[in-house]
């Protein structure tokens, strides 16, 4: 007994020890400990522009705003002049089509497609005054336009389809005397509202994200760490860090989760493996679209549909439009969970001219990646699927005019006339148009970043390692535990512990049976011995 | 008929521990697997790497044991009355024959079990001690180390390590039955809990190992 004692004592002594060597001490200062020490800290500007006589002299134009910045902030827009807010392109190689100058101003996409025929709508988001395609817009520093970035008064506004110019109501001399750093508000005007409307886009970048609770986003809570965008998104020179696959094809300048957090953010080992393999955000934001919906399919074929030769609009239940004469059929999704795929930070996309194969759906932007690649990981995608306008005879995709200024000018939204709009757009392209069109499927892969999730919602383990319908059901090439089983092997397993228990229990009945039959014969033999005794005794 | 210590301390306490570790590792692993829920995933996981090691620290002990013991020459196999003690659990066990090999202190094992424990200790424990290790720490395709050790895929090794689970299932079952086919249906239990059983003949003299691959030959 003392020594079954001894024995259980020195296994409970060595399981313990084990368990403390693997176990880490969780009393220790961690690093995002220090990081929400750092962020508590909300800096103050130095100066009151409120104060300077150059911002209270009466403006009349914008550009004179900007002439009073640059009277002091002398060579601040040179760097803006540089930027991608401004240029609208930059240069990035792209495999298999060489370096070429990409952006909002010449790629399309699968939402409002292209820019072209449309500049005087679309550019109310370029950080400019009176957006025009020409060298001497672009090459004009008064052009620039600084209240869209740093307003701090939360009263600048951009106007409807004047190409940038300010709202009629804006109080000039008010925003300019209440400038800063960029706000959410600032970035968030332009940012959630690409594609023409609340998180059209993105999906996960809304209006939600003014004022969010810790549920939509940990990062930007308004009751907690409350960071900017430019937090992240920092700048040097007015070139901001981040950007999108939608519109960029290089692995750099990306904002990295890593900068702060580390490569090993967890205290556990298990989790820290998978950083290698696996991005942040795919464990952290388990869904997107967490407020309101993000539109998941457009169908521009459907478009043109009137009513009493007007064009008119449909709504779902929950106020968000499923029908627009003007832009067709949606589907829009809210808390979506997100497609995965390996990401290894390099893109392809589709550029104006190249040839496409109408009988399949076209990838307007490729995501480059695969298990074996050392710099990929699974990352979290918003898929957007669309139907759009395409030339039937020269099988490329067709940058329609969209915008109309006035009846007849060809574009879309005033005409209803696809061939007039593609006629348009195709001669801003200086692309043929053959005067045939279809639509065609098209995807669209737009990486979720944002809407970082409180780590109580993190995405648990069995959403991926489990046998049926897990959140990576569809990525191959590789063995998830948990998901992933040899058929022929679970087979050989399941069929030697069947012929085991069959064996037994044939084997022991067979014991059990022969045993009574033997004590029956014994005790029967027993009996007749006692009762011949009895006889005899009798 | 004579009471004798068979199964020393060390020898209990390594076959109960093993048991309890291989059991454990068992549902544990089934969990990862993706057969079963028990623990919970992330749980089954640290449960399972932690009783792994627990079960390398028990396996250099019992490696030591068998080696400064002698013990380990129990498990050599032998074809002797290797047909004779299959036949016995075939025919034999039903006619309420006796064993053919007589259980000594010096030759606990009979044939078949000699064969099927050295295959443990030889093949199945290696081979998911191995794998085991590799599963905790391959490293996925990656850059910046040293190349020639990324192991690109995890199959293999997991295919591995499964088979040889489902192996270590099976052994277990047929082990609790077998160990109701001793002397009578509890003795095997109760001499490995208490170390002693009743063998039959002269008790041995003790400090002596066995003549190796010679079981006794019973009438």
């Amino acid at each position: 007994m003392k020594k079954i004692f001894f024995a259980l004592l020195l296994l409970g002594a060595s399981i313990g020890l084990v368990l403390t060597a693997l176990h880490k001490n969780s009393t220790e200062s961690t690093p995002l400990s220090e990081l929400r020490k750092q962020y508590s800290q909300k800096t103050k500007p130095s100066v009151d522009h409120s104060l300077f006589p150059q911002l209270k002299k009466k403006f009349t134009k914008p550009q004179q705003v900007t002439a009073a910045c640059i009277s002091c902030h002398n060579g601040r827009t040179e760097e803006v002049m540089h930027s991608t807010h401004w240029n609208w392109e930059r240069l990035e190689y792209i495999k298999g089509k060489g370096i070429r100058a990409i952006g909002k101003r010449n790629i399309l996409n699968n939402f409002c497609i292209g820019i072209a025929g449309s500049e005087k709508s679309c550019t109310r988001c370029h950080v400019g005054y009176g957006y025009a395609n020409t060298a001497a817009y672009f090459t004009d520093s008064l052009n620039v336009d600084c209240l869209a970035c740093h307003d701090n008064s939360g009263t600048y506004m951009k106007a409807n389809e004047k190409a940038g110019m300010p709202d009629t109501s804006v109080n000039l001399n008010f925003v300019a005397q209440h400038v800063g750093k960029p706000t959410r508000t600032d970035c968030g005007a332009c940012h959630f509202f690409g594609g023409g409307g609340n998180n059209v886009k993105h999906g996960d970048l809304e209006m939600a994200l003014f004022d969010p609770s810790r549920n939509v986003d940990v990062h930007m809570a308004s009751d907690g760490a409350d960071m900017q965008c430019v937090d992240c998104h920092t700048a040097q020179k007015h070139q901001m860090l981040g950007k999108m696959y939608s519109v960029s094809s290089m692995n750099r300048n990306r904002v990295q989760c890593e900068t702060c957090h580390g490569s090993m953010p967890h205290t556990d080992n298990v989790l820290n493996d998978h950083t290698l393999k696996v991005a942040c955000q795919t464990c952290h934001i388990p869904v997107y679209a967490k407020v309101n919906p993000t539109k998941l399919f457009w169908d521009w074929s459907q478009a043109g549909r009137l009513k009493d030769g007007k064009p008119f609009e449909e709504k779902d239940s929950n106020g968000t439009d499923v029908y627009m004469s003007i832009k067709g059929a949606f589907v829009w999704g809210k808390n979506v969970k997100p497609d995965y795929l390996w990401f290894n930070g390099t893109a392809s996309h589709y550029l104006v001219g190249d040839a496409i194969d109408p009988s399949k759906m076209v990838k307007i932007n490729t995501l480059y990646g695969s298990y074996d690649d050392p710099d990929a990981k699974i990352y979290p995608v918003k898929i957007h699927r669309g139907k759009q306008i395409y030339d039937a005879q020269y099988h490329y995709l067709i940058q329609p005019k969209l915008f109309s200024d006035k009846p007849g000018d060809g574009g879309y939204w005033g005409d209803f006339n696809w061939n007039r709009a593609a006629e348009e757009g195709m001669k801003k392209i200086n692309l043929p148009y053959s005067g045939k069109y279809g639509f065609v499927e098209t995807e669209m892969y737009w990486p979720v970043n944002h809407m970082i999730s409180p780590k109580e919602q993190t995405v648990s383990c069995t959403e991926c390692h489990t046998r049926e319908n897990g959140r990576l059901a569809n990525l191959n090439g590789f063995y998830l535990p948990g998901r992933d089983y040899n058929a022929s092997v679970e087979l050989f397993g399941k069929g030697i512990l069947l012929l085991t228990l069959v064996g037994i229990i044939l084997h022991g009945g067979a014991r059990i049976v022969v045993r009574r039959k033997r004590s029956k014969m014994i005790s029967n033999s027993k009996a007749e011995t006692i009762s011949a005794k009895s006889k005899g005794a009798k | 008929m004579k009471k004798e210590y068979v199964y020393r301390a060390f020898e209990r306490f390594w076959h109960w521990t093993q048991a309890a570790l291989i059991i454990f590792l068992g549902v544990s692993g089934f969990e990862i697997h993706g057969s079963l829920h028990f623990f919970g995933y992330e749980n089954a996981v640290h449960y399972h790497n932690i009783a792994a090691i627990s079960f390398l620290i028990l396996i250099a002990f019992a490696i030591f044991w068998h080696l400064t013991t002698g013990e380990w020459r129990q498990y050599i196999p032998t074809w002797k009355n290797l047909r004779a003690q299959a036949e016995y659990y075939i025919f034999g066990i039903f006619r309420n024959a006796p064993h053919p090999t007589k259980k000594t202190v010096l030759s606990k094992l009979n044939p078949l079990q000699k064969i099927v424990y050295a295959g443990l200790k030889v093949l199945v424990i290696p081979v998911m001690v191995i794998t085991g290790l590799l599963y905790m720490f391959y490293r996925y395709p990656q850059k910046y180390e040293v190349l020639s050790l990324n192991i690109k895929n995890l199959e293999a090794i997991a295919i591995l390590h499964t088979v040889g689970a489902f192996l270590l299932v099976a052994f277990f079952i047929m082990h609790l039955y077998l160990i109701t086919t001793g002397q009578t249906v509890t003795s095997n239990l109760k001499a490995m809990i208490t170390g002693y059983e009743e063998l039959e003949g002269e008790p041995h003299e003790k400090k002596k190992y066995p003549e190796v691959n010679e079981p006794v030959l019973s009438k």
